[in-house]
């Protein structure tokens, strides 16, 4: 079981999961998106390589409208 | 042609526009291409989590194959949410590095905290992304922060979203004199005369959101704004008259005014009497 923290809201996982599981597991999959992993960004070409870990701090956003 | 250039990308148009506050995409949208705005800001923010994965993406109906995107760092009080954020933005939009950069002091005015901004400055072009730097009116730190390498400086006209109009020209003028890179008013803008100004000062553009989203019709503003943008800008190519205090000067010919009849001259004074 690990725990991930997502944009501030922990969740469980089963097992280990990569971060393309993790995308598919939110529904965000073809959405354009960019993540953060403890300060640091994550690659999109190494979304499917990038192992997740217990305790990290994710943060998943989008562009929104602003001025 | 006159073009804006801002980091070696040459732009037809002078007026930068937001995406927030519209009440819809549509709205957006359109008074996106009334605008005329070939540059577009957009904030990042948290996707949400496992709701509405159906909801329509700004990207799809503003997409970066038709406008310049402007990632900006609204909402960050701290250079390090403001890099992270940026950060984000570039790997969002596949490696685009021109960003508007702004870190808040104050969540009531939204006043820069320019201590902040250029440390944050610094952090970003050290990684190769072209800044352009929301700042206050201060003619020093705008120099600052040209010598420090921004592709372009945004000085405040007043509050964000007051529409407060331009309070000091007289900053804005010394920080347009001083400066070889793009000048553009920021933030502040009420209504199409605040843009003219702005522009016949000799700023090099204007940014705003607010002005056109909060009003009462805002496609119909967008336009009225980009037309102000262009007036203002032509106004300055031209080169205004010089004003003359107190000293009237006739726009028609002095000389073959048709004469007056004696009698005709005298009709008032004695209409006066009757």
């Amino acid at each position: 079981m690990i725990q991930l923290t997502i944009n501030g809201q922990p969740q469980q996982f089963e097992s280990p999961i990569n971060v393309t599981q993790l995308i598919d597991h939110l529904a965000l999959h073809g959405k354009r998106i960019a993540i953060e992993r403890n300060g640091e960004i994550i690659p999109r070409s190494q979304f499917a390589e990038q192992m997740l870990v217990h305790g990290d701090q994710l943060e998943v956003v989008v562009a929104v409208g602003g001025g | 042609m006159d073009n804006l250039v801002i980091a070696g990308k040459t732009y037809t148009s002078r007026l930068l526009v937001g995406t927030g506050k519209y009440k819809d995409f549509n709205e957006t949208q359109v008074a996106v291409e009334a605008s005329g705005a070939e540059i577009i800001t957009v904030a990042i923010r948290r996707t949400n989590i496992g709701q509405n994965s159906d909801e329509p993406n700004l990207l799809d109906v503003l997409p970066p194959s038709q406008y310049t995107l402007l990632p900006n760092t609204a909402g960050c009080y701290t250079l390090d949410d403001a890099v992270r954020t940026l950060r984000l933005a570039r790997e969002l939009l596949d490696g685009h590095s021109l960003v508007k950069l702004e870190v808040l002091g104050d969540p009531k005015t939204l006043y820069p905290n320019m201590v902040e901004t250029l440390k944050a400055a610094e952090i970003l072009i050290k990684e190769d992304f072209q800044v352009m730097v929301y700042t206050s009116d201060d003619p020093i730190i705008a120099k600052q922060l040209e010598d420090m390498g921004c592709v372009a400086v945004m000085p405040l006209a007043s509050l964000i979203g007051s529409g407060m109009g331009i309070l000091n020209p007289w900053n804005l003028q010394i920080i347009i004199d001083n400066a070889k890179i793009p000048v553009l008013v920021d933030a502040g803008v009420g209504t199409a005369s605040d843009a003219t100004i702005a522009m016949e000062l000799g700023c090099d553009g204007v940014l705003m959101n607010t002005a056109i989203a909060a009003a009462q019709n805002p496609v119909l503003m967008a336009s009225a704004m980009r037309k102000a943008v262009e007036a203002g800008r032509e106004a300055y190519l031209a080169g205004r008259m010089a004003k003359k205090l107190y000293s009237a000067s006739p726009s028609s010919p002095t000389e073959g005014v048709i004469a007056r009849a004696e009698s005709a001259a005298k009709k008032p004074a004695s209409s006066k009497s009757s």
